[in-house]
């Protein structure tokens, strides 16, 4: 992998939804280039297909045509079980509603992730530790989401999304659902992150007060790319 | 953490759901430990050293009797390594209800004819020297609270003494164990001649004949012989392996077998609804999560067998609960129900099978929503979060 | 007049949400429909069995019917009369009389082997000789197919039950009992009573061939009334001649199949205990399931003011709503299923076999119905009481 050269290119991708009778044709002729170490956001109205871009990104779904490159390896051409094993490897997910598992714990919601990998149950604590550390929430470990607050869940979300060390971290509007403290909290994690810990961030956002702490902004419209923003 | 702190996360997040589940199993498993001991109670009995006998009656019907003299017809019969008779005695203890089987029987040839009674050597041996001595088993012994040396007189219907007495009077010189849990340690046997000179009617005429054959491998070849020998006299025979004659009452009951496992299978069948359910609405409900572990790297194959797992831990959490119950609550009942039922115990091989039943109980009722769960779309799921 | 149709309305508002919501719920709610039905089913099927064989072992119990049997027996097994003795008896007040005499039947009676229909294996089945009275003492007994039995012959009649499990017994066939050949000349009804298990022959004939002598087992008389009962068995057994013990046939009947009635019934009992156990769980996990799946809904109609209490009531009638579906499905399956299964056991206490139907009477549905109800009351009141005391707020703002 080019650690100074491309992480991600995204080659004439294009992505059709079939809705019964209707094709909706979300993405149309993509092309993309994300250099390793970038903080990129990603905006546009609702319905541009941002969030499709992001899953096509991290191999949650396959492109209708075009290719997806991420790391010099095509995730089109994979099978289902090794695209698993890629994600787990590479890839950190932040979602809008945290998406933590309610009948864990924070640090145990943590872990997850790498139940996937070969490390001892020592090594795993280790890990966790490290990245609860760096949220920090160190304090709020053995709480349960449900009694943690909206920001608190978000940091845990972000602390899972890092504890394999992963090459990209993926964010879909990880500012949604926050007041704009909590929010600010974030971005400045992600932005540590990827300053100061050489992670590239593909962020989607809708707000143009998160896109400002990105290093480039890509807009999505109607399918297309481009580096304005449309009216 | 691991997988296993993962699938009981999962079953403690609805506990009480979970706990009715696994109740509901645990009832149904109880109920096949139950009908089991019933089907083998009235079932069961067949000994292990019965597979080299056959038992000779007449023809017609069970109840008429067959010559004493037939004995030695039998014993030149080639095939036949001995032959005993013994008649059915039809008395009562006391209490009507007790029902225990009494036998006049010749007591050495008896014993050898069947090496499954066990009886101490210094109590045959007091036996074959008392004329009124009577040999009990030890389930009627207790039942009783006999002891050796105590005279019981036990009354009958069917054979009046010659001078009109219904009443018998046995001195008890032994009790005798049985080697397995099914061999019999009700009777109790006495003196054929004591029986045969004191009996009014009757005499020189028994109920029924066991025969040991010289090779087991022969048994229905030997029976054959033997109707033959029999065929033209005034008594005609008919011989049966041991095994078969036992069966032959069981089957006068009627379909024990079909009857219990149509009732399984209706609780079963229902049970596997309800489990079955739970486990569909559980994965339902967790659409959103098991598109992040998917998101996160798990593989389908992962999820399958996360899903699978928790079925199987559910089923066996019921399952065992049932069968542990099963196994506490049949030998309780087994005394009070020891009048109708004697033979009332949870076999092993039953325990066995019940826990097989509940593997594939938490397979069936998991597959489904385990392949629901396989097949989600992670984008789907995500968005159902 | 407005507080109890208010309520009531409410009742029927909550109530219809439940139950339209049922289709989302399917799967539960099915679950639960047939863990009753199954419950219902079982019993009523367990317990048509032991009624059918109590009622054919009553049926041919009038009240003026009395049966002889020596002073001791339990049955007529392991009854004797010589024919003295029973001529005795029949010479004892309160008899009624016909043209032909003392109405009193003196019988004997015999097992012999036949091959079971439905098992194909060997069977105990009563072959009785009875006297010229028998036909008028048992006066429920009409030939269905054929002729009676030329007395003095080797010929038997046969009962419709016996007919029905036991091979070999078609008017026109033969039995072989020992040496000799017993034809079949007819079938007899005798409106379900135990005569219908049985083969029926000359008791004279039946004694030479099972050298009886002149011996007999039982008496069976007919009474000129009901209350001659108690002269008839006065005078029987203080005379010094006889050692007998009189019996209303009623009486005996219901002695000889006690044991295995009772065995039956609390098998039937047990099993459907258990089970039913296991469907209020069930009911219990469906109804719980119904009540979080519509939390807020719940919720919103308490903060608009209906009350907690038509919140509990409905809960509870639509659980026994579903019982009662479910018992309903239950009863009618057992009904279809069970009602007139003609088949045969052996009575222990008498040794040989009774054919009987499986009868489900109007009582026993009645019984399914009531444990339904009793299951869907249990099901529904924890889950109900829940509903009703969910913190309103809370559950408003409930995602």
């Amino acid at each position: 992998m080019n650690t100074n050269g491309t992480l991600v290119r995204v080659d004439g991708v294009e992505k059709v939804f079939h809705r019964g009778s209707e094709d909706i044709h979300v993405l149309r002729d993509l092309h993309l280039e994300v250099p390793a170490g970038e903080f990129l956001a990603l905006m546009g109205p609702s319905g541009s297909g941002k969030s499709t871009l992001l899953n096509l990104i991290g191999g949650l779904d396959r492109p209708s045509r075009g290719t997806v490159t991420v790391g010099g390896e095509q995730t089109g051409q994979m099978s289902d079980r090794h695209l698993a094993a890629w994600r787990a490897r590479h890839i950190g997910f932040v979602f809008q509603l945290y998406n933590l598992l309610p009948v864990l714990t924070a640090e145990r919601n943590v872990e997850l992730p790498l139940l996937l990998t070969h490390l001892s149950r020592a090594e795993r604590r280790k890990h966790v530790e490290t990245v609860l550390a760096v949220v920090a929430l160190s304090h709020r470990a053995k709480h349960y989401p449900r009694t943690l607050s909206g920001g608190e869940q978000q940091r845990v979300g972000i602390a899972r999304a890092i504890v394999t060390d992963p090459t990209l971290l993926l964010c879909d509007e990880p500012t949604g659902d926050l007041d704009r403290k909590s929010g600010d909290e974030i971005l400045d994690l992600l932005q540590a992150l990827n300053r100061q810990h050489g992670k590239t961030v593909i962020m989607v956002t809708h707000d143009p007060h998160a896109s400002a702490r990105a290093s480039r902004t890509v807009y999505l419209n109607k399918g297309q790319l481009s580096d304005r923003p449309v009216d | 953490m691991s997988f296993q702190h993962l699938i009981w996360s999962n079953l403690k997040r609805k506990k009480l759901r979970t706990l009715l589940t696994v109740l509901s199993v645990a009832i149904a498993f109880v109920l096949f430990g139950l009908l089991s001991s019933i089907k083998q109670a009235l079932t069961g009995g067949v000994s292990m050293e019965g597979a080299n006998r056959l038992v000779v009656q007449h023809k017609v019907s069970i109840i008429q009797l067959l010559p004493v003299s037939y004995k030695a017809r039998m014993e030149r019969i080639s095939g036949v390594a001995a032959a005993t008779h013994q008649t059915w005695f039809g008395g009562y203890y006391q209490d009507r209800k007790y029902f225990f089987m009494q036998c006049p029987v010749v007591p050495a040839e008896f014993l050898e004819m069947h090496p499954e009674l066990i009886l101490p050597p210094d109590q045959k041996q007091v036996w074959l020297r008392t004329r009124t001595g009577a040999i009990v088993g030890r389930k009627t012994a207790e039942r009783f609270h006999w002891k050796i040396g105590d005279r019981v007189p036990i009354q009958t219907p069917i054979w009046a003494k010659g001078d009109g007495s219904p009443t018998w009077d046995f001195d008890i010189v032994g009790i005798f164990d049985g080697k397995e849990k099914t061999d019999d340690t009700m009777s109790l046997l006495f003196h054929y001649d004591y029986f045969d000179e004191a009996r009014r009617s009757g005499k020189g005429e028994v109920g029924w004949y066991t025969i040991r054959v010289k090779d087991p491998a022969q048994a229905a070849a030997v029976a054959k012989l033997v109707d033959e020998e029999f065929e033209n006299s005034a008594e005609e025979t008919r011989t049966e392996p041991e095994g078969a004659f036992l069966q032959a009452w069981v089957k006068q009951i009627g379909n024990i077998a079909l009857m219990t496992a149509a009732i399984l299978g209706a609780v079963f069948f229902t049970i596997l609804l309800v489990t079955g359910n739970t486990m569909s609405q559980a994965v339902r409900e967790r659409t959103g999560e098991l598109g992040v572990l998917k998101a996160i790297g798990f593989t389908n194959g992962r999820i399958l067998a996360l899903v699978l797992a928790e079925s199987c831990v559910l089923a066996a959490l019921g399952g065992g609960l049932g069968l542990g119950c099963a196994c506490i609550v049949v030998p309780a009942l087994a005394k009070p129900l020891s009048a109708m039922l004697p033979m009332f115990f949870f076999p092993v091989r039953d325990l066995l099978v019940g826990s097989g039943i509940c593997l594939a109980l938490g397979v069936v009722t998991g597959f489904f929503p385990a392949l629901q769960a396989m097949r989600l779309c992670v984008a789907d799921a995500l968005r159902r979060m | 007049m407005a507080g109890p149709i208010n309520w009531l309305s409410q009742v029927a508002s909550v109530a219809k949400f439940g139950l339209l919501g049922i289709p989302q719920r399917l799967g539960s709610v099915t679950a639960a429909v047939i863990g009753i039905a199954g419950v219902v089913g079982v019993l009523i099927g367990v317990l048509s069995m032991a009624v059918g064989f109590q009622r054919a072992m009553n049926a041919s119990a009038s009240a003026d019917a009395a049966i002889i049997l020596r002073s001791g027996a339990d049955n007529e097994m392991v009854s004797g009369f010589a024919r003295d003795e029973t001529r005795v008896i029949s010479d004892a007040p309160g008899l009624a009389r016909n043209a032909q005499g003392p109405m009193a039947s003196a019988e004997l009676f015999v097992i012999i082997d036949l091959l079971k229909r439905s098992t194909g294996t060997r069977a105990n089945v009563p072959l009785r000789g009875v006297g010229p009275a028998a036909f008028g003492v048992r006066d429920h007994l009409k030939m269905e197919k054929g002729r009676t039995f030329a007395w003095g012959r080797n010929e038997v009649i046969v009962g419709v039950g016996a007919a029905q499990e036991f091979a070999g017994l078609e008017v026109g066939s033969a039995l072989k009992v020992g040496h000799q050949q017993w034809p079949v000349v007819g079938t007899f009804s005798a409106r379900g009573g135990t005569a219908e298990s049985e083969l029926w022959t000359d008791a004279t004939v039946l004694q030479e061939a099972y050298h009886r002598g002149t011996s007999f087992q039982s008496v069976y008389a007919k009474l000129s009334s009901p209350a001659a009962f108690l002269q008839f068995k006065d005078s029987l057994t203080s005379d010094p001649r006889l050692n007998v013990k009189v019996l209303r046939q009623a009486e005996y009947y219901a002695g000889q199949s006690t044991v295995l009635s009772t065995l039956i019934t609390t098998l039937g009992y047990l099993v459907a205990s258990l089970m039913a156990i296991g469907a209020v769980f069930g009911a219990l996990n469906t109804m719980y399931s119904s009540v979080s799946a519509r939390t807020r809904e719940i919720a919103t109609l308490r903060a608009l003011g209906f009350g907690a209490g038509a919140v509990v009531v409905s809960v509870m009638l639509e659980s026994v709503a579903l019982a009662l579906a479910g018992g309903t499905l239950g009863a009618g399956v057992a009904y279809l299923a069970c009602n007139g299964f003609h088949t045969a056991t052996v009575n222990w206490q008498s040794f040989s076999q009774v054919t009987f139907a499986f009868t489900v009477t109007p009582l026993l549905l009645t019984q399914g119905i009531v444990w339904a109800t009793i299951i869907g009351l249990a099901g529904g009141l924890l889950p109900a009481l829940r509903a009703a005391r969910l913190p309103i707020a809370a559950a408003l703002r409930e995602l």
